[in-house]
Order: C-alpha cells, then sequence, then structure tokens
C-alpha cells in the first residue's frame, strides 16, 4: 500500500459534523437507598457509591450511536459539580466521548444555574444538538433539558424514545402518559433521554486507559460570568412514614379472605 | 396572591390530573385561574368553569397549541405569568414536560413534584426515589410548580361558576411540529386513576405470559401497570410502567407480581393502600412494603386466585 496517498475524507469532515453536547452528573448509585441525616439538614451521602446518573448513560450512548452513524462529529461531555465529577466525565470518554468540561464547583447547583452554565458552554461550544438525561435519580426535578431549551430558544424533546437526524431538523419520538408521541423539531436542538432510548454499553478496560488520555478542562461558574445563588431553601429533609409490616399468607383463598374482610379493598 | 393552573385536556375534555392540580392551588389560598390553551377547545373552558373553586378560566384557541407543544405553551405562560404568584400544573408528562421551560423563562427555580403545601412559598416533595422527604422553601416572586397528583384528592368538577375570558394566541415559535402518536388503547381504567392495579414485572417471563396478568386485572376490574424491567424486556408498552421515573400510582389495592421490588419501583407504588405481593423469592424487598405476601409460582398463584376470586 505504500506510496498510495489516502484521503482524508473522516477527518476533514469532522469540524463540518454536528458536534453534540452532553451533560452528565455524578449521582447515588441507583441501587443504593439513601437515607436523611439523623439531625434533618440533608441526605447522608458519607461512603456512599456514587455513579453517572443512568438517564446520563443514555444520553452518552446516543450521541456514540449517532457519531457511529455519521450523522454527528465530536462528542463534549460536561459535568457540573465537585472535583469527583471528573470520573464522571472520564466514565463518559470511556464509553466514547472526545473530551470533557467540568465545570468546578463545591456548592450546591440547582437545576435553573445548571441551566445556565450549560448555556455558556453551548455559547461557546456551538453544538448542533444537545443531550441530557430526563431526570437525575438524586433530586428527581427533571427540569435542566427544559430550562436549558428554553434559554437557548431551541426545540426540546424531551423523554425521548427514539431519535432521527434529518436535514436541518429531528424526528423524536416521546414516552408520554397514554404510549408515545412523535414531533418534529428544528436543529440546533436540546433531547432528553427516556429509558428506551438505548442500551448502554459497558465501558472496556482498554478504554478507560484511553480515556485518561483524553482532554478534560476545568472551568468555574465564575469563569462562565453565571451566579449559581440557590433559589430553593432546603429546609429539612426527613424519612417518610415506613409502611407497617405485613404478613405472609399461605395461599390464594386466604389472600381473598384477607382482601374481603380485613382490607375491604375488593 | 392569585394561582395559574395550566389545564391538560386533549381539546375535549379535560384531564383529570388537572383537578389533583387545582386541589393543590387551593390548598395554597388565594384566588385560582385555570389557563386552557388548545385548537377548538371550548368545551375544556366550559368544563373549567364549573370546576370548584375556580374562578376565572382563560382560554385560548390556534392551531399551535393543539398538543401542549412546549416551545409554543410555554412563552404563552410566561406572558400571562406577571399577575400571578403561583403557576401550577400536574406532574403529568405533559405538565414535567412544559413547566421548567416556563421557569427558566421567568428565571424561577421550580418545585418538581410537590406533596404538601406548607405555606405559600414552602412545600414539601420526595427526593431519592421517595426514600427522603424535602421541604423548601422558594426565594423567588413566582413560584412555578408541579404537583404530584396522587397527593391531592381531585376537586369536584361542579360547583363553579367562573368567567371565561377569551385571550389572544401568541405567535407559533415554529421550533416544534406534532407528527403523530400511538396510544396505547384499552378498556380497562387508566393507571393514574385506577383503583386496583395489577402489576407484572420481569418474572411474567414474556408478552404472551401477561396475559396472566390480564386476566386478574379483568377479574378486579383493575388498570395493568408493569415494572420497568418488565417494559425494558418488551412485554409491554412504555406507558404500563410504575416507577420513580414512570407513573406515580397510589390505589387502593395494588398487586405485584413477579416483581421484585427495586427502589425505583417502590418509589412509584409503595403510597398504595393495600399492597399484595406475588413472588416465587421469599428474600425478594417487595414483601418489606407489602400488606399481604404469598409466596409462590405465579403461573400457578394467579390463575388460582382468578378462580378464588369468581368464588
Amino acid at each position: 500500500m505504500a506510496g498510495i496517498a489516502i484521503p482524508h475524507v473522516t477527518y476533514a469532515n469532522l469540524e463540518d459534523e454536528m458536534k453534540i453536547l452532553v451533560a452528565v452528573k455524578r449521582a447515588i448509585d441507583y441501587n443504593v437507598k439513601a437515607r436523611p441525616k439523623s439531625d434533618g439538614t440533608g441526605v447522608d451521602l458519607a461512603n456512599v457509591k456514587m455513579s453517572m446518573n443512568p438517564f446520563d448513560e443514555i444520553a452518552v450512548e446516543e450521541a456514540i450511536r449517532l457519531q457511529e452513524a455519521g450523522k454527528a462529529g465530536e462528542i463534549v461531555v460536561v459535568s457540573v459539580g465537585t472535583a469527583a465529577c471528573q470520573e464522571t466525565l472520564r466514565t463518559a470518554m470511556a464509553m466514547g466521548a472526545d473530551r470533557g468540561i467540568l465545570v468546578q464547583s463545591d456548592d450546591e447547583v440547582q437545576p435553573l444555574a445548571v441551566a445556565k452554565l450549560l448555556k455558556a458552554i453551548v455559547d461557546k461550544e456551538q453544538p448542533g444538538l444537545v443531550i441530557l438525561g430526563k431526570q437525575a435519580i438524586d433530586d428527581d426535578s427533571n427540569q435542566t433539558g427544559q430550562m436549558l431549551a428554553g434559554l437557548l430558544g431551541w426545540g426540546q424533546g424531551t423523554f425521548a424514545a427514539k431519535v432521527e437526524i434529518g436535514d436541518g431538523s429531528a424526528n423524536v419520538k416521546r414516552e408520554v402518559d397514554g404510549g408515545i408521541q412523535t414531533i418534529a423539531l428544528k436543529l440546533p436542538l436540546v433531547v432528553t433521554a427516556d429509558l428506551r432510548l438505548n442500551e448502554p454499553r459497558y465501558v472496556k478496560l482498554p478504554n478507560i486507559m484511553k480515556a485518561k488520555k483524553k482532554p478534560l478542562d476545568t472551568v468555574t461558574p465564575a469563569d462562565l460570568g453565571v451566579d449559581i445563588a440557590p433559589r430553593l431553601k432546603l429546609l429539612k429533609v426527613t424519612e417518610p412514614p415506613a409502611r407497617a409490616g405485613g404478613v405472609k399468607v399461605a395461599d390464594v383463598n386466604e389472600l381473598v379472605a384477607k382482601l374481603r374482610n380485613e382490607a375491604k379493598v375488593i | 396572591m392569585t394561582a395559574l393552573v395550566i389545564a391538560e385536556h386533549n381539546n375535549k375534555s379535560l384531564n383529570v390530573a388537572t383537578l389533583n392540580a387545582i386541589a393543590a392551588a387551593a390548598s395554597i389560598g388565594g384566588e385560582i385561574h385555570v389557563l386552557v390553551a388548545g385548537q377548538d377547545c371550548g368545551a375544556v373552558a366550559q368544563a373549567a368553569a364549573q370546576v370548584a373553586g375556580v374562578t376565572k378560566v382563560l382560554s385560548v384557541d390556534a392551531p399551535h397549541y393543539a398538543h401542549a407543544l412546549a416551545e409554543n405553551l410555554a412563552p404563552l405562560v410566561v406572558s400571562l405569568a406577571p399577575a400571578y404568584s403561583h403557576l401550577l400544573v400536574a406532574a403529568t408528562t405533559s405538565g414535567k414536560n412544559v413547566m421548567p421551560r416556563i421557569a427558566a423563562l421567568l428565571d424561577v427555580a421550580q418545585l418538581s413534584d410537590i406533596i404538601e403545601v406548607k405555606s405559600a412559598d414552602t412545600f414539601v416533595r420526595p427526593i431519592y426515589a421517595g426514600n427522603v422527604l424535602a421541604t423548601v422553601q422558594s426565594v423567588d416572586a413566582i413560584k412555578a410548580i408541579t404537583v404530584r397528583t396522587t397527593a391531592f384528592d381531585p376537586v369536584a368538577t361542579s360547583g363553579g361558576s367562573a368567567a371565561i375570558e377569551t385571550m389572544a394566541a401568541g405567535p407559533d415559535a415554529g421550533l416544534s411540529q406534532f407528527v403523530g402518536e400511538e396510544l396505547t388503547k384499552s378498556s380497562r381504567p387508566e393507571l393514574a386513576a385506577a383503583d386496583i392495579i395489577v402489576s407484572g414485572g420481569r418474572g411474567v417471563g414474556s408478552a404472551e405470559n401477561f396475559k396472566i396478568i390480564e386476566a386478574l386485572a379483568d377479574k378486579l376490574g383493575a388498570a395493568v401497570g408493569a415494572s420497568r424491567a418488565a417494559v425494558d424486556a418488551g412485554y409491554v408498552p412504555n406507558d404500563y410502567q410504575v416507577g420513580q421515573t414512570g407513573k406515580v400510582v397510589a390505589p387502593q389495592l395494588y398487586v405485584a407480581i413477579g416483581i421484585s421490588g427495586a427502589i425505583q419501583h417502590l418509589a412509584g407504588m409503595k403510597d398504595s393502600k393495600v399492597i399484595v405481593a406475588i413472588n416465587k423469592d421469599e428474600e425478594a424487598p417487595i414483601f418489606q412494603v407489602a400488606d399481604y405476601g404469598l409466596v409462590g409460582d405465579l403461573f400457578k398463584e394467579v390463575p388460582a386466585l382468578v378462580d378464588a376470586l369468581g368464588k
């Protein structure tokens, strides 16, 4: 093959291709049951296993699949939080994202502030598509993607089950209460991932090593000119009332009798 | 102090979730207005005007409001917002889609999924899959709120006699368009409104086997639900999912069959009045929240239960 010039087709086009920004959050692992601190001031996260928010993993996977399908160029992952979020960004890069940006803050950053920080990053990076998880399983807010879309004046394909990128627009199938809704949205666009969008890949060890070499920039909210002062004051946290322990029944006849005569629900 | 509740509807009738949101507005106090934005939705505006406690209905009619797309509905609500202290919507997929966009455009925080009103600025909301309840106070001038419907009993559909004010439509933002929808058709009650729900999990094993669950549901006049595992496996459509990020339900009776009881599933059903679990694994976490547990093979026990109910 020596002497044959290989044309730079793929890489020459990379810059013309749609950049994707994916936001990822470091959150409590989905198998861990959270508990309030005994003094009620917050949630006890000491020595608790943390992972990438599961919906954000789906968001990263979707970006990678679009890139693999030739629908997207560079994938940039962003996380907002403490230095520990670098780990989350490295995981995303081990999955296949190209580079990471940490917006570092040791203070609590609420969804509106996260959306403002992401908007500042979008203004700088100019992606054609931003993908986020629909909800973080810690604060269960389900707000950031919609807020970001509003601040950008872009369309929002929330709770996405399928994303089809077309020319200048995208069709998004959304998981809604009654079933599936399909909407067409102009690009650029914000998508939030629901559970059935894809099944995220497992990270392979060699890719973890490779991800360590990928670029990771750190900025602060001040660098981005964003005020992150919280708008919601957490007054206290409590444990919900526990359900009283139940009983085991021996068979279906006993069950029916209990439901009819004791619980009186049938 | 006046609250604006965004009505959820299909242009023909008012979704009952709106009545739960109005109930939350009523517990805040003050006047309650309802926004009905849609296409040819006059009947909905009429219905909203009859709802107990509503003092005014704002009716806006234009084709680009027909499907409550956030890109068009949010700017409309933002234009109305300065007259209000609270904006509320039910925490349905539609409400969850639009309210954060409204909040961001108003530069206010959103209070998601409130389950209790402590005062006009302080609310309780579940976090961490409902394992923690947070009491939060908003410092913003306008409170943007989504309401967990199971936490507020619906207000009566009659008793009100609100004036209907027709408002001019805003422009079509031109960002989004409704293409179509595939809605699950069922003669059974809706999950969100059912008194009894029978749910199946991974243990059911296949879409075909879900007929066992459906037979029990039909015997009880119940809605059919599912765990995430059953939906992911393709046994049933996504709108059957009960859980932290699916539907949150609180029926009189919840029957969990072949469901292990992951944190995410418990978050969606643990406020049910009575919980029954049928599972072959007696160590399954679902038994910790079940009032009545039956350890056994669902393929034997569920048909037997259908028979026993027939007696």
